[in-house]
């Protein structure tokens, strides 16, 4: 496929899922308090457009950020589950029960316990509802190396670093980004809970609440638009890494 | 490097208890020399690769390279397996020269590089350098397994049945690239095998190995000579050394 395809066909993708959207509206008869078309977002946009340029500003440094923050958690956690049987029995239960438990129940308490800190409470849920697929990947990674892989290295004396960093590590690079793309789009939904839920915060999250009690629905959708662009933005940074550090697990 | 079993005996311990695959198996490879080992499946033949390459110690008995007694893996030992194991994010080449990051990290990459070409050429596989292991074919792949275990040097190579998953054509061409290697490294070898004719046409002595647990039933000298070619299989002498070999392998079955 030539790269022009690899955009047009994209691009024209989304431009018929306008058309069809604007004329289910417009089908309908719905009024924009009832369901708001593509031709009313614009307006929309251009009505509030700095605070959505500051707001979206907000809600991305604070995805990315605690994106980068999981990262680091689940890595931890894969490599300590990947890397010892008896840990991977004991936090395996511990980690499903905690990502079984619905965000949106623990961003009050997270905002009650620390009170004020809008920041990193939004970056704590990044986390919490981030991690467990990186963790869960790195660590099923690690576990199922063949151990021919290691004996290669084992073999030669190498200490058992050199075989994390130069086979185990680049061999789980694929499945570490698989798992991160699924990440880049739960982070959005972590943000998002925080700000819209906790009072007094920015981000595109507060200017949907605001959207909300102003009853402008025009507002919300491009609210719900402007973060697809954001998830849709970050996910492909993300692609870019995998070509760059992962690009070897692709066939042709 | 002369490499010796003492009274090696070795078992595994299972959840229902201990299974003894080695007993008693005594043996040593002279320097230079290249062993065939071939035994009924399960025997324990990829046990004794392990042993001598100090990836695990026997409970009973010892193995030696050199009068040293071996307790851990050594950086003079190269190992290849039936799984090539290529590392698929390096090119052919990074995975050469792979072993060399390991034991020699004072050589600079002009000198690893100079190294790993000289042997990928000797295979056939200079212009392959580039290529990610997933373009190569079965028989290349397994060509740059054997550059690898190669590359650093090592007195002893250790072959756990590295050509048991090829087509006979590529086998063959294999044995006649093991031959060149041979001839151009100085290394004393370890071979385990299934296939006799390959036991006979690569190594200068053949042991045969008893059904578990394992130990030294027969030995035959192979008398090929340094100029080996694939017609030395067909003659007289060749396959009544084949012969006995397999009524060899048929006694160890029954024995287990």
């Amino acid at each position: 496929m030539t790269s022009y395809n690899k955009i047009i066909i994209p691009l024209l993708s989304v431009f018929i899922f306008c058309i069809f959207w604007e004329w289910l509206v417009w089908i309908n008869g719905w009024p924009n308090y009832k369901m708001a078309s593509p031709s009313d977002l614009w307006p929309a946009f251009w009505k509030f457009r700095w605070l959505f340029l500051s707001y979206g500003w907000d809600t991305l440094w604070r995805t990315m950020v605690g994106l980068s923050l999981s990262v680091f958690v689940g890595v931890g956690f894969g490599i300590i589950m990947g890397f010892s049987k008896t840990m991977r029995i004991a936090l395996y239960p511990l980690l499903v029960g905690f990502n079984a438990i619905p965000k949106a129940t623990v961003v009050p308490v997270i905002a009650l316990m620390f009170v004020g800190f809008h920041d990193m409470n939004t970056i704590l849920i990044v986390i919490f509802i981030s991690f467990f697929p990186i963790a869960v990947s790195i660590s099923i990674g690690l576990s199922t190396l063949e151990p021919e892989y290691k004996d290669i290295l084992l073999s030669l004396g190498a200490t058992k670093f050199e075989i994390f960093y130069k086979i185990a590590l680049p061999k789980t690079l694929p499945e570490f980004f698989g798992a991160l793309k699924v990440s880049v789009t739960l982070a959005f939904i972590g943000t998002n809970l925080m700000e819209i839920i906790e009072p007094h915060g920015k981000g595109l999250g507060h200017l949907f609440d605001s959207g909300k009690i102003s009853a402008d629905y025009p507002l919300m959708f491009a609210v719900l638009i402007a973060l697809a662009v954001l998830g849709i933005f970050l996910y492909y940074i993300v692609v870019l890494f995998e070509n760059i550090f992962a690009g070897w697990a692709e066939r042709n | 490097m002369h490499i010796e079993l003492r009274n090696v005996s070795h078992e595994f311990e299972l959840e229902t208890g201990f299974l003894p695959v080695l007993e008693n198996l005594s043996f040593s490879i002279p320097k230079g020399k290249f062993t065939a080992i071939v035994g009924p499946s399960g025997c324990g033949k990829s046990t004794i690769t392990r042993l001598v390459s100090g990836l695990i110690k026997s409970k009973k008995g010892e193995v030696f390279i050199s009068n040293e007694i071996v307790n851990s893996p050594r950086s003079t030992v190269g190992m290849a397996f039936q799984n090539p194991v290529l590392l698929e994010w390096r090119n052919i080449l990074d995975n050469v020269i792979l072993p060399l990051e390991i034991v020699s990290k004072s050589m600079n990459r002009v000198e690893k590089t100079k190294r790993a070409r000289e042997l990928l050429s000797l295979v056939g596989l200079a212009e392959f350098e580039k290529s990610r292991p997933s373009e190569l074919s079965g028989g290349m792949k397994q060509r740059a397994s054997l550059c690898r275990s190669l590359v650093h040097k090592p007195e002893v190579l250790i072959l756990d049945e590295p050509f048991g998953a090829l087509d006979a054509f590529t086998r063959e061409d294999l044995w006649q690239t093991m031959l060149t290697l041979k001839k151009q490294e100085s290394f004393t070898c370890i071979l385990i095998t299934h296939d006799l004719r390959e036991a006979i046409f690569l190594a200068d002595e053949v042991l045969v190995l008893s059904g578990r647990p394992a130990t030294l039933q027969f030995q035959l000298e192979t008398k090929l000579g340094d100029n080996r070619k694939l017609d030395d299989l067909y003659t007289n002498e060749t396959t009544k050394s084949l012969s006995i070999l397999r009524k060899q392998i048929e006694i160890a079955q029954k024995h287990k």
